[in-house]
């Protein structure tokens, strides 16, 4: 194991390497003599991002969850479904656009998804409000997920959102009853439902559209109840120590798939879907229509049976006879 | 069982310069009350109506007719599973401190002569916070609810879901929903009461689910912490934004209901919803 300070030299070396290769790829291709110096680099890059990533830290996996050029619902949007019609407004308020909701098609099939809309840039993202949805977002959301519902449509939920918008107008218009009644929508849908958490598992803001039969997380997004800097600063008043918050919160995809929450870890590219979208999106495709598979072939009564019982189980705790004195 | 008197309470006045015990500062008109008027009064300042905030068994016998209270699971407890820092040494404290094994209260009883099934939220512990076995406790009375055929009523204080046990708490969300929807499809009902203060993922969850809405005076609910907020659109925010007045304004509470009423408010809405049809009594085997 390299101690952190190496792996942030590490790290620092990495980004260096990228910038260099950046700059010099596209003059190699017309001075050939620069072709054997690229190569070295590269060589060197690969060797430093293996010994980076086959370990990584929570707060590693939690920079590539929030990575800049992290694939966003946009690229799922065009890699993984073909035929996409986007649906606005909740018919109650107005249209969130830190939600996405429409019809597409998955493997051929017709398929209702909904999705939080990060941004691919600022500007974007200030419109999309970093895929933060008000109550209109997951009200939204219901309306299209009880429209699959009707159809018999399965539903594809894919989750990426730092939390529900945190301002006035959404506490007014009721955020937390909104993300409820999410909640029991996706408990009580007869449909199918996939979801796939693919960046930020952002707590309540992420959890309601994040009930489904099968739960996939892509390999270095991360899931949490509470941000890691917003942990350190309740547990040590400190939120510059998020790296060992984000290690207690055990907030990994491996973490949550040894807790049980998740179904499936979703293989990413080596250091992050960023480094290559395509393969991350052929990835995520493949788990999505063998999951959906898997629970369309049980009779809607099972299907919601077991969902049901999904999550009746999770979480731990003990019995304990006696009067009340010992702790965990 | 549960004693009025047993604790005191608010930590203005254990300053020196007040003798400790008997006299209450209220927090909101800064007067002094003598405590056993304020016990007396159900902990509302007798001079400017500020609901105090109850621990859960103050709550419980607020709510429950005496000697009828039938408490469930009181032997569930926490685990530690994500080894999570200090945790394992704060929940002793607050098993030592309450003498109760989690920040949940759970049973059967009857609120103004109605058999109901209960869960009572309690804020002295860990904060109300919602982890493994607030879920499991809360989502055992809404399926024991539609075994026994009785409403069930949630009095919620909470700040919300415990860090302490990450995802797992927050899976706690989905669990206690997806029990409410049990009871809805029973054709049941749900009064969800919130007290000071109900936020984060319980009021995101089970609390905001209630077939009426009732809520104490001047109760903070809301979603997202004031800070939280404040940090992210950079003003400050209206005076009275999330306070249980707040939300009534915003349709998302259906009654403000004064502490001295509220028993007697709760059984009539249940009576109203149909609930003293009682299929099946207690008295039988469920």
């Amino acid at each position: 194991m390299t101690s952190p300070p190496e792996r942030a030299q590490q790290e620092r070396e990495l980004q260096e390497l990228e910038q260099e290769l950046a700059r010099l790829e596209p003059v190699a291709m017309e001075v050939p003599e620069l072709g054997a110096r690229v190569q070295a680099l590269r060589a060197r890059a690969e060797a430093l991002r293996e010994a980076l990533w086959r370990a990584p830290t929570a707060w590693q996996v939690v920079q590539a969850a929030r990575h800049p050029q992290r694939p966003k619902l946009g690229d799922y949007l065009t890699r993984v479904f073909t035929d996409v019609v986007e649906l606005h407004g909740d018919r109650l308020f107005g249209d969130d656009p830190a939600m996405f909701c429409g019809l597409a098609r998955l493997d051929g099939q017709p398929v209702a998804v909904v999705g939080h809309h990060k941004g691919k840039d600022t500007r974007e993202n200030v419109s999309r409000r970093w895929g933060m949805p008000n109550p209109e977002g997951y009200r939204k959301a219901v309306r299209v997920m009880r429209l699959a519902e009707k159809l018999g449509l399965p539903v594809v939920s894919l989750v990426d959102t730092p939390a529900a918008y945190p301002g006035i107008e959404a506490e007014e218009r009721g955020q937390a009853e909104a993300i409820a009644r999410s909640i029991l929508a996706m408990v009580e849908l007869r449909c199918p439902v996939v979801v796939a958490i693919t960046g930020e598992g952002g707590s309540g803001g992420a959890l309601a559209i994040g009930v489904g039969d099968r739960v996939l997380m892509m390999q270095y997004a991360i899931y949490s109840v509470i941000p890691p800097e917003g942990c350190a600063a309740i547990l040590w008043r400190d939120a510059g120590r998020k790296e060992e918050a984000a290690a207690a919160l055990k907030l990994t995809a491996q973490d949550l798939l040894e807790l049980g929450v998740v179904d499936e870890v979703v293989p990413e590219p080596l250091g992050g879907a960023h480094l290559d979208t395509d393969q991350a999106a052929a990835a995520l495709q493949e788990a999505l229509v063998r999951h959906l598979r898997e629970v369309q072939a049980l009779a809607p009564q099972e299907r919601q049976h077991r969902r049901y019982d999904k999550y009746r189980r999770m979480g731990r705790f003990q019995v304990e006879l006696g009067p009340s004195a010992a702790g965990p | 069982m549960l004693n009025w008197l047993r604790r005191p309470k608010y930590e203005s006045v254990e300053r020196r310069d007040i003798p400790a015990g008997l006299w209450a500062k209220c927090p909101r008109c800064a007067q002094l009350v003598y405590r056993k008027e304020l016990e007396r009064n159900l902990k509302v300042c007798p001079k400017c109506g500020y609901h105090h905030r109850l621990s859960g068994p103050e709550r419980l016998r607020l709510l429950v007719d005496e000697g009828t209270f039938e408490e469930w699971d009181p032997d569930l407890a926490s685990l530690d599973p994500l080894e999570f820092p200090e945790y394992a040494e704060r929940y002793r404290q607050a098993v030592q401190r309450t003498g109760r094994r989690e920040a949940v209260l759970t049973g059967r009883g009857r609120v103004g002569g109605v058999q109901t099934a209960v869960a009572v939220l309690d804020f002295d512990f860990l904060g109300g916070s919602m982890g493994s076995v607030v879920g499991e406790k809360v989502a055992r009375v809404f399926e024991r609810a539609v075994d026994l055929r009785v409403p069930v009523v949630t009095c919620s204080a909470s700040g919300g879901a415990r860090m302490q046990e990450g995802v797992l708490s927050l899976m706690q969300l989905a669990k206690t929903v997806a029990a409410v929807s049990r009871l809805h499809a029973a054709g049941l009902p749900f009064v969800s009461v919130l007290c000071d203060p109900t936020t984060g993922g319980v009021t995101a969850s089970f609390a905001m689910l209630g077939d009426v809405h009732v809520a104490e005076p001047g109760a903070l609910i809301g979603f997202a912490g004031a800070r939280v907020i404040e940090q992210t659109i950079r003003q400050k925010l209206p005076e009275g934004f999330q306070t249980a007045e707040f939300l009534l304004r915003c349709g998302l509470v259906d009654l403000i209901v004064p502490r001295h009423e509220l028993k007697e408010t709760v059984a009539r809405l249940l009576r109203l919803l149909g609930a003293d049809r009682g299929e099946v009594s207690f008295d039988q085997p469920a």
